[in-house]
């Protein structure tokens, strides 16, 4: 029987407070530094601010996982290593990996804490994700956002670890961890920084006619009608011209977010085991909502009632919805 | 929440530059008081904004009759408001109703929300914007209610009279 | 002067659908023609296209060893389907060919054995390497967005553990794979159903800001960078830290002249000006980066700060 932990993203210790008090069972969270896949400016915990967020936590019975999710150029390592020695010391319950160097370090040196596998690691087949299992004891792995219900129900019979799915936020279109879109334009790395689209190579221009474009480095990504949605300025999320589509086209996907609410009991049954909300960047507006929302929701089908998840649409990505793969592989 | 901000009433007009101005004279106490004591009260508002602590940020609250400036410096703090004719050249410029930028300040709404559904418009410096964000979202409480607090009954009743004059 | 007659050129392996027939005729004139070591073969891609030219492997493998070429076998980037998890295993039980493993689920099948480290399984540090090393590896192949400094570090460790180590030099870099086909949702149809339209692009779908500036290229499920990599210059500094095999990735350009002007500079016929001289003709009107080397944003050409 899967036990439905709802896992909640913190950018700030008052957003992790705002997770572990609206219902969170766990809260992950990173440093200020490029060990974890959100090093957004302003954005993440010192060592300091994660001991007391920890003890918040565990005073009220939620764990902490520590995302130490990117991989380490070569010559800096030790931070790496040194974020998971401090990690270890404030008592952390989990580390999410995604380099096998870090995943080795940790399992070698801090055998006592348990090891999840970061979506970032991109293990997306039963022996994929043994591989992690059998060599450096991973407990958890988070699913790729690009697997059916029907095909994580095979996964999990034939995997010895636990299933964690993302159920709401960023709909990442690219397999984690291999995606260098970023760096091709900014010259900063998503998998060696922890950055994606920075803010610091985002520039909005709005234009007379009420529109606004959206330029990552000077590219235009988009450009939003005076009455549009807007999104993010991901290069995943563009819009772009083609030989034969000259009048511009969302070549990947729209700007648009990830919503599985109504697939919470399918989700269940076939062996998830958590749900991770993604959004560490966003603000304890929005960890508030979402995870009452799914806190609510959780618990009514734990005690077997109708789930009655409220309209969490004005979250989201573009205020536009999606059940992506998880529904149906026309998706890809 | 449909009106593009650029759309909504905006204060100007003839013989509005005088009353901005004169609008100006009389907030500029409260607000001296107003981030004076945010800043004492949360000391580690600053570490967040790194170095944009000397960046000017212009926020602009479409219908007030002027702008805010704001520059976070914990050494020589400015927070005031300009005539729209007589703003700064700014760092970053962050521009929605009223309402929605006191509900950001306190969290109660999600400032990627208020983006992707065009009720907030962020131009210039985008990472300024992102740590002025991330630094108020890490305050508890809310800093609306600590302002009105400040002036007592009058204040409480003010802020309870904003929030009933805009429905969100 | 050469600046190294030793270092191996490899051939990776073609990333794109080009059709058997033109798979049989490059790889007939790449065995009799291009001063290539080693040759990199098998789809990596998407596993919908593997059926169009497994045929031919063997006959393929055959010639290019006739050839004086070493053949090495790379498996998928990604694996998820059961037939990408069928093809990943029975390319892990082979005891030759050598392969070259790009996803998780192969080191898995492969456990101890032999084999090479794709560029897909994010070999960036020293202790991944180690790690790797330990488990069987014997030669690894670095991410394509490494920087110069990070390469010096990791061939240093390749070196002590006895590793060869492989730079990508030549050819769009992968930027990105995802489950869903981007060719197949250009033309308005499902991975299901894409009636193998990505054959229709040999160098990859171009895609332009919506203000007509070239930026990426659509490969089915990949991304890649509008311009190719060229490391040409920086060769002589990479040879140099200890890389011992430079790849060049296959574009729809005459492959046979760009591996000639590489070997060329290699072994000390041409210097760096009139190498890139000459590859630039080769390549004409195509955009050349070498922006992840130099730390700076991919798509950048930054000047040779020291010519190698």
């Amino acid at each position: 029987m899967s036990l439905a932990e709802l896992i909640c993203p913190a950018g700030t210790p008052a957003a992790l407070r705002t997770a572990v008090d609206a219902g969170a069972d766990a809260v992950y969270c990173g440093f200020q530094d490029a060990t974890n896949a959100r090093n957004f400016p302003g954005l993440n915990f010192t060592p300091d601010e994660l001991a007391a967020s920890v003890t918040y936590a565990h005073g009220k019975g939620a764990k902490v996982l520590l995302a130490l999710n990117t991989y380490p150029p070569a010559g800096k390592v030790d931070l790496w290593r040194q974020a998971a020695d401090t990690g270890a010391r404030l008592g952390v319950d989990a580390f999410i990996v995604a380099d096998m160097g870090v995943a080795d370090y940790i399992a070698r040196t801090h055998p006592g804490v348990r090891l999840h596998l970061s979506v970032q690691a991109a293990a997306s087949s039963p022996e994929a994700i043994r591989y992690y299992c059998q060599n450096f004891g991973v407990k958890r792995v988070v699913l790729p956002r690009i697997l059916t219900i029907p095909e994580i129900r095979e996964i999990r019979k034939e995997i010895p670890c636990e299933i964690e799915t993302f159920i709401f936020g960023n709909h990442g279109l690219m397999v984690e961890g291999r995606c260098s879109l970023t760096n091709y334009l900014t010259g900063q790395s998503t998998n060696m920084d922890g950055v994606c689209s920075p803010a610091s190579d985002v520039e909005y221009k709005r234009h007379e006619d009420g529109s606004m474009s959206s330029q990552l480095a000077g590219f235009t990504i988009d450009c939003f009608g005076a009455d549009e949605k807007a999104g993010y300025p991901t290069i995943c999320k563009g819009r772009y011209t083609a030989p034969h589509r000259p009048e511009g086209y969302y070549a990947f996907e729209e700007p648009v977010s990830l919503n599985l609410s109504r697939l919470l009991p399918d989700l269940i049954d076939a062996g998830v085991h958590a749900f991770k909300i993604e959004g560490r960047q966003r603000s304890k507006s929005y960890v508030r909502g979402v995870v009452s929302a799914f806190r609510q929701a959780v618990d009514d089908i734990r005690a077997g009632r109708e789930a009655n998840i409220a309209d969490l649409v004005a979250l989201t990505e573009g205020q536009k919805q999606t059940q992506g793969a998880f529904e149906t592989k026309k998706w890809r | 929440m449909s009106a593009r901000p650029d759309t909504l009433p905006r204060a100007s007009g003839p013989g509005m530059s005088t009353l901005a101005r004169l609008s100006c004279l009389m907030v500029q106490p409260i607000l001296t008081r107003v981030v004076r004591r945010i800043a004492k009260r949360h000391p580690s508002l600053f570490a967040r904004l790194g170095p944009h602590q000397g960046t000017d940020f212009v926020i602009d609250a479409v219908e007030l009759p002027f702008a805010l400036h704001l520059r976070p410096d914990p050494q020589a703090l400015l927070f005031r408001a300009v005539p729209r004719d007589a703003t700064p050249e700014a760092g970053a410029t962050i521009r929605g109703k009223f309402m929605l930028l006191l509900e950001l300040v306190d969290s109660e709404e999600d400032g990627d929300a208020a983006f992707f559904s065009r009720d907030l418009e962020v131009t210039g410096d985008t990472e300024a914007v992102v740590r002025l964000r991330n630094a108020l979202d890490d305050v508890d409480g809310s800093i609306a209610e600590e302002t009105a607090e400040m002036f007592g009954p009058p204040g409480r009743a003010i802020l309870a009279r904003l929030r009933r004059a805009y429905p969100t | 002067m050469a600046v190294s007659d030793m270092t191996k050129l490899t051939l990776g392996p073609i990333a794109y659908h080009w059709s058997a027939e033109a798979r049989r005729d490059f790889y007939a004139r790449i065995a009799d023609e291009a001063p290539i070591d080693e040759v990199y073969l098998g789809e990596v891609i998407c596993s919908k296209r593997a059926p169009f030219h497994e045929v031919d492997l063997p006959a393929t493998i055959e010639r290019l060893e006739r050839g004086g070429k070493r053949v090495i076998l790379s498996t998928l980037a990604e694996v998820m389907l059961k037939r990408e998890r069928k093809a990943t295993a029975d390319l892990a039980a082979m005891d030759s060919p050598e392969i070259e493993i790009n996803n998780a689920a192969g080191l898995f099948a492969r456990g101890k054995r032999p084999h090479r480290i794709g560029p897909f399984m994010n070999a960036y540090n020293e202790a991944t390497i180690a790690w790797m090393a330990g488990q069987g590896a014997t030669h690894v192949c670095l991410p394509a967005e490494m920087p110069g400094p990070a390469i010096a570090t990791a061939a240093a460790t390749a070196r002590d553990l006895g590793l060869g180590v492989e730079v990508q030099v030549f050819g769009r870099a992968s930027l990105a794979v995802s489950a869903r086909c981007y060719h197949a949702r250009a033309h308005g149809r499902t991975k299901d159903n894409c009636q193998f339209v990505c054959e229709e692009d040999a160098d990859g779908m171009p895609l332009r800001t919506t203000d007509d500036h070239p930026i990426l290229r659509v490969n089915g499920i990949q991304t890649q960078s509008e311009s190719y990599i060229d490391l040409l210059p920086e060769a002589g500094q990479m040879v140099a830290v200890g890389i011992t095999h430079l790849r060049l990735m296959p574009q729809a350009v005459d492959m046979v002249a760009v591996a000639t002007t590489f070997r060329e500079l290699l072994n000390g016929g041409r210097n760096v000006a009139e190498a890139e001289a000459t590859l630039r003709q080769t390549c004409d009107g195509i955009s050349f980066s070498n922006g992840f080397y130099h730390s700076q944003a991919g798509y950048r050409r930054i000047a040779a700060a020291a010519a190698g």
